[in-house]
């Protein structure tokens, strides 16, 4: 295998990784704007949507509608998780709303575990998803799960980009993340927005969830906890509450964990979860406003 | 009583508090059909709460605002801009991440009769022409100026029977302030009635019809703003003199 | 200040009965409550340690379980008994395979090196405020995490950590409860207690004021951390055998849990926390093995205790923010006692 397919190989990996994080980002993102939550929950959402899926399709539902129901199940989820946790604290202090989000994950993943053990499960891939492309005489493979990824990715975000600016829902939701109380003051439906937001964002986490079972070819009750805080990390990293940020922190973390993995030696490899979080708190530190907003003075 | 006589807002003995601090201490006030009212003050006197309380986004803990007949105090604020009250709020409070035609948009996202949202934009442009020039910027990389003429046309996009004005000169060129007054002035001669917050109280008297001056949280004096321009009593109020 | 005369009474006797309860419950009580006795004052101390910071100058720290497993791993490696070490440790720095510590000194060892931890964690972190402190602490507890699982010439890596020593009983727990509650008491009730949670309640006021913001909360974040690190230390000899994952999300949730459910301004609320949560959560599991009642037999559920546990906390978050304590103490009518007898005191004198 020639250095320059050794590269090839790795964007195609950086590019799914890197998809992955962003649809899980841009849900967390969402709902740090409207709602100022970092929002622990939204890993369990996603695997929420990767179990409907999977019970769905062991009840004889097709692939691919079990995998529309999955996504629909986790906005549904998420709407539950809105209605019921979040609402009731909309206006509590930020450690009081971070710590009923982590108590809603602890209610998920135990449910998850009461009802489907926390042993791993198969996941119901169709088999031609897991067929494999192969370039340049093998040296470059890509299956179809990560071509799937990438296009959904790909067809999701076009999505959500007309919805952010095309429509006056999607418009209100950047309203309400920038400047609250000047969306209420032009007569934007606040909670009506937060409820959109969390069907949107649980949506996307759907999503993920189906496509990170699927690469990983088994589900299980704590799946959501990884890209969870992999996705934190990209939010922050491009700009937390912002849209377009989470997306370019999606690539850029996807890009960094494969750059680590594939060209630095194991001994530092092995250490890549914590390189991550370094530059996590770095930018925390340095530039709490992420790549593409300007310092905002957030300290003490 | 006749039609005319009855105000079109109407406030009595409004109280508001945050915490232990009376912001508002029993203001009464009224703004008549076309009538332009100016609201002044020192810093502090409470001008910027009135019109708060009047939009919702701060509750009266006791007394009354009735719009057009309708009880108002302490609904949310989108329902009272579907009653026909906008506020263009101190600071503008522009959406600075969208553009020019974004923030109109939004500012019409109570208005169903889509199909006139674009005359009024038209008609928008008339009366500042910049917004025209500037449609696919970003709000944020707008002038001073340029952000308060957006943020009023902003507020006049919800077809508004009262728009509520907090310091529309408030960090804007000085050249500036007088063609912002003159398109205020414009809106005064279309009909569009307004209760004004503003500092600069001769730019103000000159605008309104009439005037209140609050103090500390109640009305110290009010009049007519020709009454208002030949006494000496506003300063007096502003400096805290006995009346 | 000569305070009311039945102060040390009390406190005398609490003392007694500690002792007693201490030494007399292993020969009365069966091992199953001896182990819940001594897992609630162990976790007090961690609830404690969790409380300066997170309850007293409002910084939430998300990553304190990291400075629990460091504790717990350093203390294992300085106590293993020598002779064990080349066997489970071999590739231990050789000067660390010479010796072995006691269980006292080890537990301090690792009290200071958390500590030292904290204070190079701490200085940049206790700038940020917010979730932003939260978030990253809890990066921290990854990194911890990350860097125990891959440190495995010191930590055995994924694998289990064992061989320490079963040393913690009851004495021990209740005496190291004793030590983190009087250091506690005496700083928070302390001027400078006053200025930690007047940045707690008002950072700018504070700073205007001239109390030096990133000093208070750096010095509760690190005495906190020491005794984190003691506690880890604890919990390593009474565990005796342990892996990272030990010390991460789970441990960390139920620690806040408890802070949070007993009044996170309030010292003996922590202790009422750790007392309701730990009944609770026995009796859930319990039920949760399953049980046949009036004939009908209801099978295991496992996670249906922590589900339960869950909306306990989310009905807490909504109805009692800050706890059943609030920012109270419990003093049974002694500090106002004091107070009135005080009072009367200088009115005599007046």
């Amino acid at each position: 295998m020639s250095g320059f397919e050794y590269i090839v190989q790795q964007i195609v990996n950086a590019v799914s990784l890197g998809s992955l994080y962003a649809l899980v980002a841009v849900g967390l993102s969402i709902v740090f704007g409207v709602l100022r939550l970092t929002n622990f929950a939204h890993g369990d959402v996603m695997m929420v949507g990767a179990f409907t899926t999977v019970l769905l399709n062991a009840l004889g539902l097709p692939f691919v509608p079990a995998m529309a129901a999955g996504v629909v199940g986790a906005a549904l989820a998420g709407f539950l998780i809105e209605r019921i946790a979040y609402r009731p604290v909309r206006d509590a202090p930020d450690v009081t709303r971070l710590l009923t989000s982590l108590a809603v994950t602890y209610i998920l993943e135990n449910l998850g575990i009461l009802l489907f053990t926390s042993s791993p499960r198969n996941f119901p891939l169709p088999a031609i998803l897991n067929e494999s492309w192969q370039l340049s005489g093998g040296a470059i493979t890509f299956t179809n799960i990560n071509l799937l990824t990438i296009a959904l990715t790909f067809v999701s975000l076009l999505l959500l980009g007309w919805f952010i600016t095309r429509t006056t829902t999607g418009l209100g939701m950047r309203a309400a993340a920038e400047d609250m109380p000047a969306a209420q003051l032009v007569g934007l439906d606040v909670n009506r927005l937060i409820i959109v937001a969390f069907l949107v964002a649980s949506a996307y986490a759907g999503i993920a969830g189906v496509l990170w079972a699927a690469q990983a070819g088994v589900v299980q009750p704590q799946m959501g906890f990884t890209p969870l805080l992999k996705a934190f990390v990209a939010a922050i990293i491009g700009g937390f509450g912002s849209i377009a940020g989470a997306l370019l922190g999606g690539y850029v973390l996807g890009a960094l964990e494969i750059f680590i993995v594939a060209f630095l030696p194991s001994s530092v490899s092995s250490y890549r979860d914590a390189i991550v979080f370094s530059i996590l708190i770095a930018f925390l530190l340095v530039r709490p406003g992420g790549l593409l907003k300007p310092n905002r003075e957030i300290k003490l | 009583m006749p039609e005319a006589a009855i105000p079109l807002l109407h406030i009595d003995s409004l109280e508001v508090r945050f915490g232990a601090v009376r912001a508002l201490k029993g203001v009464s006030m009224d703004v008549r059909q076309g009538e332009v009212v100016a609201l002044v003050g020192a810093n502090g006197a409470g001008k910027s709460t009135t019109l708060r309380t009047i939009s919702g986004l701060s509750r009266p803990r006791s007394g009354s605002i009735t719009f057009a007949g309708a009880s108002i105090g302490g609904r949310p604020p989108p329902q009272i801009v579907r009653l026909g009250i906008a506020h263009s709020p101190e600071g503008r409070r522009l959406f600075g991440a969208l553009t020019v035609a974004e923030n109109l948009r939004l500012g019409a996202c109570t208005r169903t009769d889509r199909a006139k949202i674009a005359a009024d934009t038209e008609r928008l442009f008339a009366l500042f022409p910049i917004l025209k020039q500037r449609w696919r910027q970003l709000a944020g990389t707008l002038s001073g100026g340029e952000q308060q003429q957006l943020a009023l046309a902003r507020a006049l996009m919800a077809k508004p029977r009262l728009l509520l004005l907090d310091e529309p000169s408030l960090g804007v060129a000085p050249l500036l302030v007088r063609q912002i007054f003159d398109a205020l002035g414009e809106l005064k001669r279309q009909g569009v009635t307004m209760l004004l917050v503003e500092q600069n109280i001769k730019l103000a008297l000159e605008l309104a019809d009439r005037a209140y001056v609050l103090r500390t949280g109640s009305v110290a004096l009010s009049g007519s703003s020709a009454e208002l321009r030949d006494s000496d009593r506003v300063a007096q109020a502003y400096l805290g003199a006995a009346e | 200040m000569s305070g009311d005369w039945r102060i040390p009474l009390v406190l005398l006797a609490v003392c007694v009965l500690a002792a007693a309860v201490a030494y007399g419950a292993p020969h009365v009580l069966s091992d199953y409550f001896v182990r819940i006795i001594l897992l609630i004052a162990l976790n007090s101390i961690l609830v404690l340690s969790l409380s300066l910071s997170n309850g007293f100058t409002g910084v939430f720290s998300l990553g304190h379980v990291g400075f629990i497993g460091a504790g717990a791993y350093v203390s294992g490696i300085l106590s293993i008994p020598v002779q064990q070490k080349m066997a489970l440790l071999p590739h231990l720095p050789s000067f660390l395979h010479w010796f072995s510590l006691p269980f006292l000194p080890a537990t301090v060892v690792a009290g200071l090196f958390t500590a030292i931890l904290a204070v190079i964690v701490g200085y940049p972190l206790m700038r940020l405020s917010g979730y932003f402190v939260s978030v990253a602490t809890m990066g921290f507890l990854i990194i911890v995490n990350v860097v125990l699982i891959n440190a495995s010439d010191f930590t055995r890596g994924a694998r289990t950590f064992t061989g320490v020593p079963l040393e913690t009983t009851l004495p021990w727990v209740f005496a190291w409860l004793g030590v983190t509650l009087f250091v506690l008491a005496r700083l928070v009730y302390s001027p400078f207690g006053r200025s930690m949670k007047a940045v707690r309640d008002d950072t700018i006021a504070a700073s205007a004021v001239g109390i030096g913001v990133l000093r208070a909360r750096l010095i509760a974040f690190v005495i906190g951390a020491f005794f984190s690190g003691v506690g880890g230390s604890l919990y390593a000899h009474y565990l005796g055998s342990f892996s990272p994952n030990t010390f991460y999300f789970a441990m960390m949730i139920n620690l806040i849990a408890m802070l949070v459910l007993g009044g996170m301004e309030s010292l003996t609320g922590a202790l009422v926390g750790v007392v309701c949560v730990s009944i609770l959560s026995e009796l859930l599991r319990s039920v949760e093995r399953g049980f046949t009642f009036a004939g009908i037999t209801v099978p295991a559920l496992f996670g249906a205790s922590q589900i339960v546990l869950g909306f306990v906390f989310i009905l807490i978050m909504i109805f009692r923010p800050k706890g059943i304590m609030g920012d109270r103490e419990l003093t049974f009518g002694l500090a106002a006692r004091s107070a009135r007898a005080r009072k009367r005191r200088e009115e005599q004198n007046a």
